[in-house]
């Protein structure tokens, strides 16, 4: 297999506090390829958001700070001159925030800012810009384009705000979009429609995407591959059929379960993240975890594990899962090493 | 039910005038409560779902009389709440409590969480603050939070925690109707199903009437005994739960229910989409609101045609009415189906010659001719407006679970072989 798009290894973000030392990101590792959508999961405080704005250096060097590697094909973003981060930030990687009305300046139209973000990375003339922020607009979706090119941010509704914001982040025809919560802020049916633009584009302009999300729905319409993190941490990876068959982590089934009218009726994780200035150690989920064994309170966090079963001589030690397993599936739980024949009492306590 | 309803709404109606010119005179009306009912009775949670604009956050802030209602009436155990005196009025104040979407800009950042909570309190008259303090604590205690967080402030605390701090301010007066308005939207997934599942522990232990405000059905699904769907002002659809989201009968409610993400990834391809925002309310559709962007929009009788086919004849035909199409747009006749995605030919001869010579003229610049032939293409959606039948009537009445759709009053089967 050739190289990723976007290698992340080993990415760790932390902030200077009042009350110590956040390590909002801690030693995460994930991957893009061309053309891929890759899903970062998690809940708030789970250094989602920290993780994706650190790829493009967003997050300014004053007030965190970020070691590991972010290779983009082929060029650290993390040690490159701030020459080089800036034509990809917004070049070849482009962002979508969660929310529209805070991504469009309110006093610039926003055929304006569409000719802005097109002229900052090509040199294009300001007719040709505005033919070409049309066509945009018009390609995300905005009805009479041409018209609505001279209106205000204020006179767009959420779903169209996002739309325009979609249309900025492809102006300069990334290779990877960086989707951060896209759809949070809107109703459903307007989620619907921006996911299914979303990936509309994306096979039109064969772009690899990250998306950050907080519901695991979303993923299910959306990913190829999903890595789910917890107070910093990856906790499993997978690709989506695969995390969607056979959930290893008993965060990600917590997840699943808890999707309002979709999972289980009621069923919450319990407790809350972890201060993020003292972690517990071993795994950081231990606390909430509903499975949780002495081993898992100890050490760092857990090695990344196949969640096949282990032992031969345990053909019941794991769901049904047909022989076939995912070979790029990984879990970050002490139950699935040798010593523990989890899944067997991981499924009966589910049941 | 023997038991009257605590909360009656009928024929809800708010209108908010819109001004214009150097005079501000009074030039039309958004209708964004227009003629709404239902009952909620003690126990029960009723939810009002719909995308942005709907009027369902209209709905519950006049229904608490927080917005003089133009129109229609509000009864409150057996009582009119307009006609209340001053005193009346405070006591249904006391006895009706409603939580907003935001918990970030719900509470005084100056003030400790125990003074927000105890607000009400004293607003009530009660004067004795140890009292008012033991309440305070017992309200934090029963929404899962301790003592000593009486003394904090809203900023250290977590959007969850804020929200069951709004939960517990609604819950200090004890009320008997209590209405929540997104109660969950702002928040994490995970931290949704606690407020829920706080919300449904509440409501059992306190009896409580609720009205749950959300355009999230899965929500809805998970704490409302009963649902009203909503759409531009009006109630499109209601009906117990889970025979809402078993047989959909109103074709908003199918959309909204498709558009749930469901964390099934072998199931991605077969949602509904609706096209297009939500009309404007100023100026809303003739007929049926609900038929430019309807899926199931009813085909002409003259012609036989398949349900999406008709859609996108329809879509072209709105569209050249508006003149939104202009001939230099498209290259040839077949460019403008693609356009609109209408088929390259109609399984119906007449409505196909009908359309080609159409499409013919859109291609050719002739847009008037082109809208006098496709007016051939009119649906009975467009200029009859589908009502919900009374709630009484519908009592017992076919589940009571009535849709404002035309295909409804059809017969079954013919609504039913749409969908194939």
């Amino acid at each position: 297999m050739s190289d990723p798009l976007l290698n992340v290894r080993d990415l760790r973000v932390t902030f200077e506090t009042d009350e110590g030392v956040v390590r909002a990101v801690d030693g995460v590792d994930f991957e893009v390829r061309a053309g891929e959508t890759v899903c970062l999961v998690g809940e708030s405080g789970s250094g989602k958001t920290v993780a994706c704005e650190s790829i493009t250096g967003l997050i300014p060097d004053s007030t965190a700070t970020i070691d590991g590697e972010v290779v983009f094909d082929g060029t650290d973003l993390t040690d490159c001159s701030a020459s080089t981060l800036e034509s990809h930030r917004g070049g070849r990687i482009g962002h979508v925030f969660q929310n529209p009305q805070d991504a469009l300046d309110p006093v610039y139209t926003v055929g304006q800012q569409v000719v802005e973000a097109i002229r900052i990375h090509r040199d294009v003339s300001k007719t040709a810009a505005r033919e070409e922020a049309v066509a945009l607009l018009d390609r995300v979706g905005i009805g009479e384009a041409e018209v609505r090119f001279d209106d205000y941010p204020h006179q767009f509704s959420g779903g169209m705000k996002q739309r325009a914001v979609v249309a900025m982040a492809l102006a300069p025809d990334p290779d990877l979009l960086i989707a951060d919560e896209p759809t949070t802020a809107l109703d459903v049916t307007i989620q619907r429609q921006v996911l299914t633009l979303l990936a509309d584009l994306q096979e039109e302009r064969g772009m690899a995407m990250l998306f950050v999300t907080h519901d695991l729905g979303v993923v299910a319409e959306v990913g190829d591959r999903v890595v789910v993190t917890y107070a910093g941490e990856v906790m499993e990876s997978a690709g989506v059929p695969a995390l969607f068959d056979d959930p290893a982590h008993p965060y990600t089934r917590a997840l699943l379960a808890c999707l309002p009218g979709r999972g289980d009726p009621f069923e919450t994780i319990g407790g809350s993240m972890p201060d993020p200035t003292d972690p517990p150690d071993g795994c950081r989920f231990h606390p909430r975890c509903p499975h949780a064994v002495a081993d898992c309170e100890r050490g760092d966090h857990p090695a990344f594990r196949s969640p096949a079963p282990v032992t031969e001589d345990g053909p019941d030690a794991g769901p049904d899962r047909d022989g076939a397993v995912e070979p790029d599936h990984a879990v970050a739980c002490v139950l699935y090493d040798e010593d523990h024949a989890l899944p067997a009492a991981l499924e009966v306590a589910d049941d | 039910m023997t038991e009257p309803p605590l909360l009656e709404v009928r024929d809800l109606e708010k209108h908010y005038p819109v001004r214009s010119g150097l005079l501000r005179r009074v030039t039309g009306h958004v209708e964004a409560v227009d003629g709404v009912s239902f009952d909620v009775c003690e126990g029960e949670t009723v939810g009002l779902v719909g995308e942005s604009g709907c009027g369902k956050s209209t709905t519950a802030t006049t229904l608490l009389g927080l917005e003089e209602p133009t129109g229609g009436e509000v009864r409150f155990d057996g009582e009119t709440v307009a006609d209340l005196a001053a005193g009346e009025r405070d006591r249904f104040r006391r006895r009706a409590q409603i939580v907003f979407q935001d918990p970030n800009s719900a509470f005084d950042p100056r003030l400790t969480v125990g003074e927000s909570v105890a607000e009400p309190l004293a607003i009530h008259g009660l004067a004795d603050a140890e009292r008012r303090r033991e309440i305070v604590v017992d309200a934090l205690e029963r929404v899962g939070l301790s003592e000593t967080d009486a003394d904090r402030y809203p900023r250290e605390f977590s959007g969850g925690q804020k929200q069951r701090i709004a939960l517990a301010r609604a819950l200090v007066l004890d009320p008997d109707l209590l209405v929540v308005d997104e109660p969950v939207s702002a928040l994490d997934v995970s931290v949704q199903a606690e407020i829920l599942s706080l919300l449904d522990d509440l409501q059992a232990e306190l009896g409580l009437a609720m009205v749950l405000v959300s355009h999230d059905l899965g929500v809805v699904r998970q704490v409302c005994d009963r649902v009203c769907v909503m759409y531009l002002g009006e109630v499109v659809e209601r009906g117990p739960t889970e025979a809402l989201f078993d047989d959909p009968r109103h074709p908003y409610t199918e959309a909204l229910l498709s558009a749930i993400p469901e964390p099934d990834p072998t199931a991605r391809d077969d949602a509904v989409e609706l096209t297009g925002d939500v009309p404007d309310p100023s100026n809303p559709p003739t007929g049926c609101s609900f038929h430019p962007r309807c899926h199931r929009v009813i085909a002409p009788e003259a012609f036989d045609l398949e349900r999406g086919a008709f859609r996108s004849v329809l879509d072209l035909r709105l569209a050249v009415e508006d003149g939104d199409v202009a001939a230099e747009d498209f290259d040839g006749p077949a460019a403008v189906r693609e356009a609109f995605g209408v088929p390259d030919r109609l399984g119906d001869d007449d409505a196909e010659r009908v359309l080609g010579a159409a499409v013919e003229a859109v291609a050719g610049g002739r847009l008037d001719e082109a809208a006098d032939r496709l007016a051939a293409f009119e649906s009975v959606c467009e200029h009859e407006d589908p009502v919900l039948e009374p709630a009484d009537e519908a009592e017992g009445v076919d589940g009571n679970h009535p849709a404002a759709c035309l295909r409804v009053g059809e017969s079954v089967e013919s609504a039913s072989s749409a969908t194939e």
